[in-house]
């Protein structure tokens, strides 16, 4: 469904990904591990071509390198951005009506609507509050249901886990576990590798710019490389 | 008393005027953060499209009412401004996007000057006076006295400003508009197209400065083309001192800097009359006898109100009355 070849992203003269190339099959969920600057957060930027980057990102059956970032959504394409980048000043209704910006199906918007307030119950509690006044837990949950608001195919998230208390994380990755069971193919970022594996069932460990190693989730679990640099064991 | 109701009528019909013309300014600062120096030229070039039209109408010598003049004036003003709007982001704004800050502010002065000069060719150098089509009937209210004009620019103004905060805030344009404002690239992840929403506000503003344009031309009966220049400047200061960026804040710099400017004009001459100061008035004993006055400053001094607000403002509270911003949390 998504897949990257020879993907190079530079910031000036730095390069932040080097030649990566890897591929998420339609319904999957797929995990891109790794420390802080190695690149990860650049990658998914790259996709959702918020950055120029190059090489070649096939996406079912286009290029995605071609394509301006806010014609992706019309194409099942959605992203959660690293630090949620929700809409402080608009209302946690209104971040959600924009997450169905580009649909007209008005009906489906309200069951859709429906849906996310009975998965997210926190939202629909706040759904008349400005969204800058959420705590961190709650922000992460409105870009997560924005996102489906949109009905995207393939999902990416970028640090769902950033800055939350540990029983917030479980809660988020509950959410992502319930929408990958509904069929929505799932690239996820993430620092926190334990986690990420966990819920994966295949993962990209990227160090420096590079993947170093890709395999199921149960084998790196095991790696002692992983174990060692990641896990902290 | 009187003097204090008749200036706070004229303040509020001003004030209305400076409102439409701040919501231009601070609607485009709010989403691309440009100060658009240009936008008192489009606001003084609805004045001149609308006086062409109704001068025109008139000497054609058809028996039209009055208000249907007005009318096809303002329908005339709004989609040339309009136009002129859009023409402006297009070919000046929208190539500096991503340049320094600097440039389209520089960009936006220079089109100022462009769009003073195209005037003058087309209108000549002489003020043009708006053709005295009706019949301006006061109606008195406690000692003081308002006009039909006047009427008809305060009701007109509180309706544009009513839809505007439905559309900004009902619609689902209206929330990508300020989507966009808050995060351009998360927008368009949602799918929104900057550059449709940017060049939205710029038509959106420029259809506000247009009737604008119409109001103070019938209202203080003459256009001139360089009268974008301190309309533009005030209704800039009427957005900062509401906060830029800020709808509401927009509306209520525009209101409040009428009244300020109204009430300044109507008592600085006897604030600064000396026979009324204790101290000096030994000095003048011959030239204040018989209820004379020695006046140092008289109403020509109003502009120096606007001003004087916008430096207190950017001295003690640059971000306006209504300019705090929620914070996102990290």
């Amino acid at each position: 469904m998504l897949q990257a070849v020879n993907l190079d992203v530079h910031y000036g003269g730095i390069a932040a990904v080097r030649g990566i190339s890897f591929a998420v099959e339609k319904g999957e969920l797929v995990c891109l591990i790794g420390a802080n600057g190695a690149g990860k957060t650049s990658t998914l930027k790259a996709i959702a071509r918020m950055i120029p980057s190059s090489g070649e990102i096939h996406y079912r059956d286009m290029r995605l390198d071609n394509l301006p970032s806010h014609d992706l959504i019309r194409h099942g394409l959605a992203l959660v951005p690293e630090g949620r980048g929700i809409f402080a000043r608009l209302t946690v209704a209104e971040n959600l009506t924009m997450g169905a910006y580009h649909r007209n199906d008005k009906a489906e918007i309200g069951l859709d609507l429906q849906r996310i307030f009975e998965m997210l119950p926190r939202l629909k509690e706040r759904a008349a509050q400005v969204a800058g006044t959420l705590s961190g837990g709650e922000q992460q949950m409105l870009a997560i249901g924005r996102a489906l608001m949109g009905r995207p195919q393939l999902l990416l998230l970028d640090e769902p886990s950033m800055g939350l208390a540990p029983l917030m994380v479980e809660k988020v990755f509950e959410v992502i576990r319930a929408v990958a069971a509904e069929g929505v193919t799932i690239f996820l970022v993430e620092q926190n590798a334990r986690l990420a594996l966990q819920t994966c069932s295949r993962g990209y460990v990227m160090e420096s710019g590079e993947i170093t190693l890709a395999d199921t989730a149960a084998n790196l679990l095991a790696d002692p490389r992983v174990r060692e640099a990641y896990l902290g064991e | 008393m009187e003097i204090f109701v008749q200036q706070i009528i004229n303040g509020l019909t001003a004030g209305s005027v400076y409102a439409l013309v701040a919501l231009g300014y601070t609607m485009v600062y709010g989403i691309i953060q440009l100060i658009n120096f240009a936008h008192g030229e489009v606001v003084m070039i609805g004045g001149m499209v609308a006086l062409t039209v109704i001068t025109t109408l008139v000497g054609m010598g058809l028996p039209l009412p009055p208000i249907v003049l007005v009318l096809a004036g303002i329908l005339a003003a709004i989609p040339i401004c309009m136009a002129l709007g859009y023409l402006l982001e297009r070919a000046a704004y929208r190539p500096l996007r991503h340049a320094p800050r600097l440039a389209p502010l520089i960009t936006a002065i220079g089109m100022s000057m462009v769009l003073q000069q195209v005037a003058l060719l087309i209108w000549g150098r002489d003020p043009k006076a708006f053709p005295q089509i009706m019949e301006n009937k006061s109606f008195i209210i406690a000692g003081a006295s308002i006009t039909s004009v006047q009427i008809a620019i305060i009701l007109m103004s509180v309706l544009i400003m009513a839809t505007l905060t439905w559309f900004v805030y009902r619609t689902r344009f209206g929330i990508a508009i300020r989507a966009t404002a808050e995060n351009v690239n998360v927008a368009a992840l949602m799918g929104v197209d900057a550059n449709r929403t940017i060049a939205a506000t710029f038509v959106i503003g420029a259809g506000l400065a247009a009737v604008a344009g119409v109001m103070y031309g019938t209202y203080y009966g003459i256009t001139h083309y360089t009268m974008g220049f301190m309309l533009g400047l005030k209704a800039f200061s009427a957005a900062v001192l509401g906060g830029i960026g800020n709808l509401a804040g927009a509306m209520l710099g525009g209101i409040l800097l009428g009244l300020v400017e109204a009430l300044g004009a109507g008592y600085i001459g006897e604030f600064t009359d000396l026979c009324r100061w204790p101290l000096v008035d030994g000095l003048l004993v011959e030239r204040c006898a018989n209820g004379g006055h020695v006046v140092l400053f008289g109403s020509n001094y109003q502009d120096v109100f606007a001003f004087m607000v916008l430096i207190l403002v950017l001295v003690f509270r640059p971000s306006g009355l209504l300019g705090e911003r929620v914070s996102e949390r990290a």
